[in-house]
């Protein structure tokens, strides 16, 4: 393009901390952590449905806990690590399912896959932070978040799976006493 | 093998290994998954500039100024448009009917003098970003010489009420009146009992969690406008949008990428889109325009505000004698496209009686205009709410007759098929009473009969209620015919097309948007050959793939598009027999297809599908005469009679709480019938998301107006989507009555779900309600009515 870009006043340059990358960019106060994410860093995995806390289609991990990336200032990730799904796979690119994604799949915790990103991240950061989770704490956490196309059956069941398989894998390890 | 699959291969005389009736893994997932999909607001095109709409601050007024020129002055702002800049035809959905029964009416894909509607867009303000286009919508100054709005069916149509679209006297844009059995009144006179139910359903929202949007870009290479949507119609988009914007047809492109749910909001053809398009032709720049949540939730299609009054009549067996129906729809402000202002009013009208023998039937049906955001098809249309009714109407007429909810049903459903109804409609095979007794054990096996006895006694209030219904799924253009719509609807194409490499690429005409087609498909597909799955790879949502395709709506792309997808690679296999048997010089049916090739039925020889693709292509030479060089097979399938009958019945237990009122749902049991299921855990998720979605139309989502046309729900503060804590586990059982003449014996199953979640959980509600002698029907059902009532016990 010849002409100059649009210069946004109230421009400031940030660094945000994604996915262990480092990242500078030069963006207006106002713009959101999701826009950033999206727009200026592309990582687009990240979706936006509501611009206003509720539906949770835009979690995503904050310092290990979720967090609606449409209620945060990109300013405000500034000193934080910031977590997308994009880093919930395995192998190169992370294009192989990790264990959640899998139970996600297995389960059939999925349709259209819109708010799936989210649900992912509310649960990674859950499970995190409580491994023994029972089913019913599950569901209570699961309904921060709005599905329009499971009825979330079968999201409560995959994250539930997936806890399950983790505290499996744990005690074959030696460490669950 | 299942039993299931067994049937499904017997109907179907299928080839080994079959996928066909087997939950294989969704191909979808793995790029959902890792965020590796691609929706509409992820693309981002080099140049590409941002729209947002300037919308009607109040309901129903004459715009008398609208002054961009503050807007342009905006920094970042690089153009807006108002209707008279950019001059596009209106989009006119018609109906072959006389005046009497329907006034077309035109959408202006911005309005002009007139708004009619909260949200109406007015102009397009384009900008470098997104965050500027917003800025730029607040310099808009629109004057407006405000009228009274119109905000329910019952000022619509009082004398005098003011006039929606002067041309629609009455505020009446349908009206018909059908089925008037002769001797319906003395059958009603004379009828040992006499129930009436008169009930209105709130307006909800679809409610896809993906907004719409568009990326609107011309192509100087192919001299195509490109529009990126969400769409669940990519066909018809492009027809409209071409006649729209003065364009021969082949100059629009629909690409549909990802998309983040429909449930019918899509599957009509809305303005913005096309004003974006226009916009991108003026500019000569790409424009993206993606909807916020405040306009989805109110400026876009809404649907299911409907009032019905309806009388049955029974006699002292519980047999019904007669239904009597008044049925009027608040389609908003304009007709969609194609549908138009008729779709809920005929849906209801003509499929009423349902699963009943039903001996004499009259229905009058209206469709209102108001000044509320337009109607389109939410995923039922209009069978919510008349199951819902019916429902209700023999329930009461059970208690009238001092009978069991059930045994009533049980005197009443079809059970010989083919069954012609009253309202002329022929139902193909079912299982209406199986799926009625089997619900009904279950609850029963499970002592929830004794569970209420136990509550009653001690003053809890467990209710448990019933839906016994089907749904007319895989209409053909026949059936839409007899809509009268002028553009008919009905069958679909397909292209299965074979590479050098034996791997197969199958186009359709419908249009997958979180019901898995890219799987299931994938699965008739594979199967025809005797293929891996992964040999196969479904093609959609691009218009230039495709001669025509009618999308994803009515649970018509398995029954409809998933048989084209199969005659469309039979017909290919048959191509490849061809090859394969001149190669050995036998007669091509001496030869078998499956497992990955072609081999002689005598055993002696074989050519993989690979080899047979190297020849068709790559030694041309070595085909025998007349057969033309390339693999690749068009087919396309319709239905000639009324359609094939998905059916379920829903039970539903629930507990309601004094002093909150609050509606626990304590058991959910669905038992389905959609004929073969192609992927049994695809069904079940169709069925669990219909299901959540009716329970929200039964207990929580509603928009309402008032009295200046306002609406009450901008955000999900207002609007109460159910969560997780709402929506109970639900246990699904599976019938199979396979259907004759689809190619895989497979029914619709996508709105079964949300058809009859209303009705069984507000037969439940009632049911806890027995007490009190109070009896709701009106949805939602809110807490507030809930405590209300139990406040009579």
């Amino acid at each position: 393009m010849s002409e100059i870009t649009h210069q946004p006043p109230d421009q400031q340059l940030l660094s945000l901390s994604v996915n262990g990358e480092r990242h500078e960019l030069l963006a207006e106060s106002r713009r959101t952590l999701v826009d950033a994410l999206r727009h200026d860093l592309g990582l687009t995995g990240t979706h936006v449905g509501c611009e206003h806390g509720i539906c949770g289609a835009c979690t995503v991990l904050v310092d290990g806990a979720p967090a609606r990336a449409c209620l945060m200032f990109a300013a405000q990730a500034e000193g934080r690590e910031i977590r997308t799904v994009e880093a919930l796979g395995e192998g190169p690119g992370g294009r192989e399912l990790g264990d959640l994604q899998r139970a996600f799949t297995e389960h059939h915790a999925l349709q259209c896959g819109f708010c799936t990103p989210g649900f992912l991240m509310l649960a990674e950061g859950f499970l995190a932070e409580r491994p023994d989770a029972t089913k019913e704490e599950i569901r209570e956490v699961v309904a921060a978040n709005l599905c329009r196309c499971t009825g979330y059956q079968t999201i409560v069941e995959a994250i539930d799976d997936c806890a399950a398989r983790r505290r499996a894998s744990v005690c074959e390890e030696g460490s669950c006493g | 093998m299942t039993t299931e699959k067994a049937a499904a291969q017997e109907h179907r005389g299928a080839r080994d290994g079959a996928l066909i009736g087997t939950s294989a893994r969704r191909r979808e997932d793995p790029r959902l998954l890792t965020g590796r999909g691609v929706f509409t607001d992820d693309i981002q095109v080099p140049g590409m500039l941002y729209a947002q709409f300037v919308r009607a601050t109040v309901a129903s007024a004459t715009v008398t100024s609208l002054d961009l020129s503050a807007v342009r002055e905006v920094p970042g702002v690089v153009a807006a448009f108002d209707a008279e800049d950019l001059a596009l035809g209106d989009i006119t959905a018609r109906l072959g009917r006389p005046a009497a029964e329907f006034v077309p009416t035109s959408m202006p894909v911005l309005a002009r003098d007139r708004v009619r509607y909260a949200g109406e867009p007015l102009a397009v303000v384009v900008a470098r970003d997104p965050y500027a286009a917003e800025d730029g919508l607040e310099a808009a100054k629109v004057t407006y010489e405000t009228r009274t709005a119109v905000v329910s069916d019952t000022q619509a149509l009082s004398p005098g009420a003011p006039l929606v679209h002067d041309e629609a006297a009455a505020n009446t844009l349908l009206d018909v009146s059908m089925f008037a059995s002769e001797g319906i009144d003395a059958v009603f006179a004379e009828a040992a009992c006499v129930v009436e139910v008169e009930t209105r359903t709130g307006r909800q929202n679809a409610l896809p969690l993906e907004t719409r949007g568009v990326i609107a870009a011309w192509d100087d290479r192919e001299e195509q406008l490109a529009l990126r949507m969400p769409t669940q119609v990519p066909h018809q988009v492009r027809t409209v949008a071409a006649r729209c914007l003065g364009l021969d047809e082949r100059a629009v492109r629909v690409l549909v990428p990802d998309m983040g749910g429909g449930f019918g909001l899509k599957c009509v053809v809305g303005r913005e889109e096309i004003a974006v398009g226009a916009a991108a032709l003026r500019l000569g720049r790409p424009v993206k325009w993606t909807e916020d949540r405040k306009d989805a939730l109110t400026a876009s299609f809404l649907a299911r505000e409907q009032h019905y009054d309806v009388r049955a009549a029974f006699d002292a067996e519980g047999r019904i004698l007669g239904l009597d129906a008044d049925i009027v729809c608040d389609m908003g402000a304009y007709s969609c496209y194609p549908f138009t202002a008729g779709i809920e009013p005929l849906m209801a009208s003509a499929e009423m009686p349902g699963v009943y023998k039903v001996p004499s039937y009259r229905v009058r049906a209206r469709a209102v205009t108001t000044n509320k955001a337009p109607s389109a098809p939410y995923r039922g249309v209009s069978r919510p709410q008349y199951v819902m009714v019916v429902e209700r109407l023999f329930e009461r007429a059970a208690r009238e007759l001092g009978m069991d909810a059930v045994e009533i049903r049980r005197r009443n459903v079809i059970t010989d098929f083919p069954y012609t109804g009253v309202n002329n409609v022929t139902y193909d095979p079912g299982s209406y009473l199986e799926s009625l007794d089997l619900c009904e054990r279950t609850l029963r096996d499970e002592g929830w009969y004794e569970k209420r006895d136990v509550a009653d006694a001690a003053g809890r209030h467990l209710g448990i209620g019933y839906a016994c219904f089907s749904e007319r799924t895989g209409y053909g253009s026949t059936a839409f015919a007899q809509r009268k719509m002028e553009v008919v609807p009905g069958f679909d194409i397909s292209e299965a097309r074979m590479d050098t490499s034996g791997a197969l690429t199958v186009t359709t005409g419908t249009m997958s948007h979180g019901q898995s087609h890219e799987t299931t498909m994938a699965q008739i597909a594979a199967d025809e050959l005797g293929l891996e799955l992964d040999k196969v790879r479904i093609h959609q949502g691009d218009t230039d793939r495709i001669t025509y395709g009618w999308g994803t709506f009515a649970s018509r792309s398995i029954a409809v598009g998933g048989s084209a997808v199969r005659l469309a690679v039979a017909k290919l296999g048959e191509k490849l027999r061809l090859i394969a048997a001149s190669r050995w010089d036998v007669p091509p049916d001496q030869v078998e297809l499956g497992r990955g090739g072609v081999r002689r039925a005598d055993g002696g020889g074989e050519l993989s599908y690979q080899e047979i693709a190297d020849i068709a292509y790559l030694k041309a030479h070595l085909l025998p005469k007349g057969v033309e060089p390339g693999l690749s097979a068009t087919a396309s399938f319709d239905v000639f009679n009324d359609g094939t009958f998905s059916n379920a019945t829903h039970g539903v237990v629930v507990e309601l709480h004094e002093g909150t009122g609050q509606v626990e749902i304590l058991r959910y049991v669905c038992v389905e019938d959609c004929g073969v299921a192609i992927n049994p855990q695809v069904v079940e998720g169709q069925c669990r998301g219909g299901i959540a979605q009716g329970i929200a139309g039964a207990l929580f989502e509603e928009i309402t107006y008032d009295a200046q046309g306002e609406p009450s729900a901008t955000s999900f503060m207002d609007y109460k989507v159910p969560t997780a804590l709402e929506i109970p586990d639900i246990g699904i059982q599976h019938l199979e009555t396979p259907c004759a003449f689809t190619e895989t014996g497979a029914k619709g199953a996508g709105e079964g779900g949300t058809i009859g979640a209303p009705a069984a959980v507000l037969n439940a509600v009632n049911d806890a309600l027995r007490p009190t002698g109070v009896e709701l029907d009106n949805t939602p059902v809110t807490p507030e009515t809930v405590a209300s009532a139990l406040e009579h016990a």
